[in-house]
C-alpha cells in the first residue's frame, strides 16, 4: 500500500467516526431545540416568554419545588449520615463484610423504585405496626428514606472510591496516635477529605430526588414530580418550559459534579 | 548486502525530530541491540522496522526488498512487546497459533508447529491455560513462541525483560540468546540496560538524541567509544580535567600523564579531558593487577597522586575513589581477605598503562 | 530473628481494645444495616412472600400462573419489548459513538465533551424527557412540523405514534444511548493498543484482529452493558406515563394502577406481578455481574 492510500484509510475511518458523532450530536440536541422552541410558542403568532412566567407564577410550582429541594436535601443528610460511617467501617475494620455492603447498595438497581414503594405501602400502612404513612411528617420521613435507597448506589460508590484514594486506615492510625477521640477523627480528617466525593454524590442525589415522580405520587406526597405530571397533563407550553428548566437543573449538578471531581484530582496531583 | 538496511531514516512528529541520520546495515543472522537513555528513538525506530511509523523521509530494505511503505501485516517481521500483549482472550496455545491461523497455515501443522514452539520456550506443559493464569516470564515467553511460531524474518524486541525482576532478567536473557543462535533469526533488541546490551549482543547502535552515536562490538564499544556521550553511558567511567602538553601528553592537577592513543591535534595549553575505566587502574601498594606485572610494564605506567576519598566495599571488588585534583577518579581492586582496605584520607598514589587512557571529543 | 517475627499472644488490655474496636465498628454499621433492612429488604420480601400467598395467607401458586394471563403478560411483554429495542438500539449506537471517541482518531477535546454530555442526557429522563419529545416529534412538535414544510413529509401520516411502543423506544434511547457510552467506554479503553498491533504483526488483518481479539474481548461488556440498559428502561414508568398515558400498557403503568386502585381485584396478584419485574431485572442484572467478572478477568 502506497503511502497516500495509507493516509486515505485513515480520513475514511475517521469520516465514519465524524459521522457517528455527528448523528449522536443531533439525537442529543435536536430535542432540547424543539422543547425550547415550543416552549416560546405559547403567545399566538410570536416567540414569548409567556409560558415560563405561567409557570413561575404557580404557585403549585413554587410550593412544589421548594418541598423536593427539601426532600433532596434530608435525603441527602440522611444518605451521608448512614453512607459515610458505613464505609469507612467497612474500609477500616469489616473487610469481610464488603461484599455483603456492596451487594446491598446495588439493589436499588435490580429492584423497581415502583416495586420498592409498593412494599413500603404494604408494609408502613396506616394499619400496620408501623404506621409511617399515617401521619404527615412521618410520610415525608418515609418518601425522604425512599429517595436514599434510590440515591444509594451512587451515594456509596462516590464516597467508597474517595475513601479508597486517601488511605483511610493510615490517617485513622496516625490521628488516633496523636490521641483523637473518634468524633475528631470523623469531623477532622474523614469528612474533609472524602467531601469532594460526599458533594459528587451529592449533587447527583439532587437531579435524581429533584424530579422523582413515582415514588412521591404513590406516597401522595406535593413533590415535583406530581406536579409535573399534572401540568403535563392539562396544560399545552408550560410542560416543555418545565422540561428547558429541568435540563438545565440536570446539567447545573452535572457541572458541579465535574468541578468538584476535578478539584479533587488537582488537588491530588499538586 | 546486508540482510536488513537502514539508510537515511528520518522521523518527526510535527515539529519535533525524534530519528535522524540513521543508518543501520545488519547482517543475516545477526543480533544487534539498540541502547541508549529514555526517549532517545529507540523504539520508533523500532516501530519503523515493524511498519507501525512511517518514516519522514528514508528507507528500509529486508533482503534488498524495500519494505518501507509495506503495512506491518506484510511484512514478514515479528515483535515482541514490553507489556507481553498477549491476546487475554486466548489460550497459551491458541496465542502460539493464531499467526499461523492468520496465515492460512494447515490445521494438520498448526497443531505440531505451536508444541514445538511450546517445547523451544519449555511450557509445553501450559498450553491450555489463559494469559492471566501465568507469571509475566511465562507471558514474555510465550510472546516470544508467538513472534517466532511464524518463521519471521526478523525479530524486533522493545525492552522485553523490563517489567521482569531481576533474577528472571538475567535468565530469559540467557535463553533469549541462545534461541535466536539456534534458530539463527535476524533480531533487533531494544534496551536501556547496558549489561543487557552488552552481555547479549553481536553489536551494540548506541543512540544519542535520536542519533546513531556509534556501531560497534561490545568490546569495542566499551573499550573504544568514539564520543564523550558514549563513553559516559556505557560503564563507569571517571573523566579527569587537565590542559594538553604536546600531543601525546596531559598535565592533570600539576602532574604528567603520558596517553598511548595521542592527543589529535590538540594545541599545547588546551584544555583536554582523559578519562579511565575503574578496571584499568592500580592503587600502588594495594595488591590488584599491578603487583603481578613485570619491571618493564611497570616502568610504562603512569602515575598520579592523590588521597582516598572514598572506600566502598561490594563484596568480590572494592571500589575506591581517589581525589585528584578537582576530580575523582574510581578504580576496582579484588577483594584480598589479607589486605586491610586503605582509609579515608590517606595519600594514595595511582597507576595505569598509557594505552588505556581514553581521551574525549565533544561535550 | 524468628523470635521477633513471631507474634506473641496479645496481652490482655491489646485483646480488649481489639474487642472495643470492633464492636464500635459494628455500632458503625448498624443504621445501614437496619435501613437497608427496614427500607429495601423487607419491603421486597414481603412482596416476594405475598405473591406465593393467597389473601388468607396460605402458600399458594395460584398468583404466579394467574399472571399468565393475556393483559398480564400482554403488559411484561410490551416492556420486555420496549425495554430490548431501546437496550439493543441503545447499545449499538453507543458503542459507535464510544469508538468514535475512544479509537476513532478524532481531536482530544471531544471525549471529555461528549462524556459531560452523556452524564447529563443519561440523567434527563422521567417527565420533563417525555415533554421534551412531545415538543420535539409531537403532533406539532418543531421536527414534525419541520419536517411538512420543507420537505412535504408528515411523520403521521407514515402511522408514527410518539405514543406507542417505538414512539416510547424513540424516547428511551435519549438516556440508554448517553448511558452506554458513559459504561462501555472503559471497556474500550481496556483494549490494549499492542494487542492491535501484535496481530497487525502477525499477519492478521483489520477485520481480524476484530473478529479473533477485539471482539471476543469486549462482548461480555457489551452484552452485559446492553442487559444493564435492559434493567434501567424496564423499571422506569415516569417516562411512559406522562407521554402515553394508559394507552401503552407497559408493566410498571399496570403496577401503578394496580397499587393506586387495585385494578386486578386481588392484591398478592399485584404482589405477583412485583415479583415477576424482580424476578426479570434480577436475572438481567445477575448476568450483567457476571459477564463483568469475566471481562475484568481478562482485563486485569
Ligand atoms: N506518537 C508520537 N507523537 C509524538 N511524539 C512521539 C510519539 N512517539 C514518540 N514520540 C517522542 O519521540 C521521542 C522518542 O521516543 P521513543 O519512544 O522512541 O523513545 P525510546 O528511546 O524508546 O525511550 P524509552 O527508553 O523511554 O522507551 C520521545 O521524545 C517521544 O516523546
Ligand atoms: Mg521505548
Amino acid at each position: 500500500m502506497t503511502r497516500r492510500e495509507k493516509v486515505n484509510t485513515m480520513k475514511q475511518s475517521r469520516l465514519g467516526s465524524w459521522i457517528a458523532l455527528v448523528i449522536g450530536t443531533l439525537y442529543f440536541v435536536v430535542p432540547l431545540v424543539g422543547t425550547f422552541e415550543f416552549s416560546l410558542r405559547m403567545r399566538r403568532g410570536e416567540y414569548s416568554l409567556d409560558a415560563y412566567r405561567s409557570v413561575f407564577a404557580d404557585s403549585n410550582f413554587q410550593d412544589s419545588f421548594l418541598y423536593s429541594c427539601g426532600m433532596a436535601l434530608a435525603t441527602i443528610f440522611i444518605g451521608v449520615l448512614i453512607v459515610v460511617p458505613t464505609a469507612y467501617w467497612v474500609q477500616l475494620r469489616l473487610r469481610k463484610l464488603r461484599p455483603v455492603i456492596e451487594f446491598i447498595t446495588l439493589l436499588p438497581l435490580v429492584i423497581p423504585a415502583i416495586v420498592i414503594v409498593f412494599g413500603y405501602l404494604r408494609l408502613y400502612n396506616s394499619s400496620s405496626m408501623i404506621p409511617l404513612t399515617a401521619e404527615v411528617w412521618s410520610t415525608d420521613l418515609l418518601l425522604a428514606l425512599s429517595y436514599v435507597t434510590l440515591a444509594l448506589p451512587y451515594m456509596y460508590r462516590a464516597v467508597d472510591t474517595g475513601l479508597r484514594a486517601i488511605d483511610v486506615r493510615t490517617l485513622t492510625e496516625a490521628a488516633e496516635n496523636l490521641g483523637a477521640g473518634w468524633t475528631t477523627i470523623l469531623f477532622k480528617v474523614i469528612l474533609p477529605n472524602v467531601r469532594s466525593a460526599i458533594l459528587s454524590g451529592a449533587f447527583l442525589t439532587f437531579a435524581i430526588v429533584i424530579g422523582e415522580f413515582t415514588m412521591a405520587s404513590l406516597l401522595n406526597r406535593p413533590a415535583f414530580g406530581p406536579y409535573l405530571q399534572l401540568v403535563g397533563a392539562n396544560r399545552a407550553y408550560e410542560p416543555s418550559a418545565l422540561a428547558v428548566m429541568a435540563f438545565v437543573l440536570t446539567w447545573a449538578c452535572m457541572g458541579l459534579i465535574n468541578v468538584f471531581g476535578r478539584a479533587k484530582q488537582t488537588k491530588h496531583a499538586g | 548486502m546486508a540482510f536488513l538496511e537502514l539508510k537515511e531514516v528520518r522521523k518527526s512528529f510535527a515539529q519535533n525530530v525524534v530519528v535522524q541520520n540513521f543508518d543501520l546495515a545488519v547482517e543475516r543472522g545477526e543480533f544487534v541491540s539498540f541502547l541508549g537513555p529514555s526517549g532517545c528513538g529507540k523504539t520508533t525506530t523500532l516501530r519503523m522496522v515493524a511498519g507501525f511509523e512511517l518514516p519522514s523521509s528514508g528507507s528500509i530494505k529486508i533482503e534488498g526488498k524495500d519494505i518501507t511503505h509495506l503495512r506491518p501485516n506484510q511484512r514478514n517481521v515479528g515483535m515482541v512487546f514490553q507489556s507481553y500483549a498477549l491476546f487475554p482472550n486466548m489460550t497459551v496455545a491458541e496465542n502460539v497459533a493464531f499467526g499461523l491461523k492468520v496465515a492460512k497455515w494447515q490445521a494438520s501443522e498448526v497443531g505440531p508447529r505451536v508444541e514445538e514452539m511450546l517445547n523451544i520456550i519449555k511450557l509445553p506443559h501450559l498450553a491450555t491455560r489463559y494469559p492471566y493464569q501465568l507469571s509475566g516470564g511465562q507471558q514474555q515467553r510465550v510472546a516470544l513462541a508467538r513472534a517466532l511460531a511464524v518463521k519471521p524474518q526478523v525479530l524486533l524486541l522493545d525492552e522485553p525483560l523490563s517489567a521482569l525482576d531481576a533474577k528472571i532478567r538475567i535468565s530469559l536473557r540467557e535463553e533469549i540468546r541462545s534461541l535466536q543462535r539456534k534458530l539463527g533469526i535476524t533480531t533487533i533488541y531494544v534496551t536501556h540496560d547496558q549489561e543487557e546490551a552488552l552481555s547479549m549482543s553481536d553489536r551494540v547502535v548506541v543512540m544519542n538524541e535520536g542519533r546513531v552515536d556509534q556501531v560497534g562490538v561490545p568490546f569495542e564499544i566499551y573499550n573504544q567509544p568514539k564520543t564523550r556521550f558514549v563513553a559516559n553511558f556505557v560503564g563507569t567511567l571517571s573523566v579527569l580535567n587537565g590542559r594538553a602538553v604536546d600531543g601525546s601528553r596531559v598535565e592533570i592537577a600539576g602532574q604528567t600523564v603520558a596517553i598511548g592513543r595521542g592527543l589529535g591535534n590538540a594545541a599545547a595549553g588546551a584544555e583536554c579531558a582523559i578519562a579511565l575505566r575503574p578496571e584499568v587502574a592500580t592503587l600502588e601498594g594495594f595488591g590488584g593487577q599491578g603487583a603481578t606485572m613485570n619491571s618493564a610494564d611497570r616502568a610504562e605506567r603512569n602515575r598520579l597522586t592523590g588521597a582516598i576519598d572514598d572506600v566502598a566495599f561490594l563484596g568480590s571488588v572494592i571500589r575506591i575513589k581517589v581525589r585528584i585534583g578537582n576530580d575523582l577518579l574510581s578504580l576496582d581492586t579484588f577483594n584480598n581477605p589479607g589486605v586491610t582496605p586503605p582509609e579515608r584520607g590517606t595519600p594514595a598514589t595511582v597507576s595505569f598503562s598509557p594505552a588505556d587512557v581514553l581521551v574525549l571529543e565533544g561535550k | 530473628m524468628t523470635q521477633l517475627n513471631n507474634n506473641p499472644a496479645a496481652p490482655p488490655g491489646v485483646a480488649r481494645l481489639q474487642f472495643m474496636q470492633a464492636a464500635w465498628a459494628w455500632v458503625g454499621v448498624a443504621p445501614f444495616l437496619v435501613f437497608a433492612l427496614m427500607f429495601l429488604i423487607l419491603p421486597t420480601l414481603y412482596l416476594i412472600v405475598g405473591g406465593f400467598q393467597d389473601p388468607d395467607g396460605n402458600f399458594t401458586l395460584q398468583n404466579l400462573f394467574d399472571l399468565f394471563q393475556p393483559s398480564i403478560m400482554s403488559a411484561y411483554w410490551i416492556s420486555i419489548k420496549v425495554s430490548g429495542a431501546s437496550a439493543i438500539v441503545g447499545a449499538a449506537i453507543g458503542f459507535g459513538l464510544a469508538y468514535a471517541v475512544v479509537l476513532g482518531g478524532l481531536p482530544g477535546w471531544i471525549r471529555p465533551t461528549l462524556m459531560t454530555f452523556s452524564g447529563v442526557a443519561s440523567n434527563f429522563a422521567g417527565l420533563p424527557l417525555a415533554f421534551a419529545f412531545l415538543a420535539t416529534l409531537g403532533r406539532t412538535g418543531l421536527v414534525t412540523v419541520l419536517l411538512v414544510k420543507f420537505f412535504d413529509f408528515n411523520i403521521y401520516a407514515t402511522g408514527f405514534n410518539l405514543l406507542s411502543f417505538w414512539g416510547l423506544t424513540l424516547t428511551y434511547l435519549y438516556f440508554q444511548i448517553p448511558l452506554m457510552v458513559l459504561i462501555l467506554t472503559p471497556a474500550l479503553d481496556g483494549l490494549k493498543r499492542e494487542w492491535r498491533e501484535a496481530s497487525e504483526i502477525l499477519g492478521a488483518s483489520a477485520f481480524q484482529y476484530w473478529v479473533h481479539v477485539a471482539f471476543p474481548i469486549l462482548w461480555p461488556s457489551i452484552l452485559g452493558c446492553t442487559l444493564l440498559l435492559f434493567a434501567n428502561a424496564f423499571g422506569a414508568i415516569a417516562t411512559a406515563y406522562a407521554l402515553t398515558g394508559s394507552s401503552l400498557n407497559i408493566i410498571t403503568i399496570l403496577l401503578y394502577a394496580q397499587i393506586r386502585g387495585d385494578v386486578l381485584h386481588n392484591p398478592n396478584l399485584g404482589y405477583a406481578l412485583a415479583l415477576g419485574m424482580i424476578f426479570i431485572t434480577g436475572l438481567t442484572n445477575g448476568l450483567y455481574i457476571w459477564l463483568r467478572g469475566r471481562s475484568e478477568r481478562w482485563l486485569r
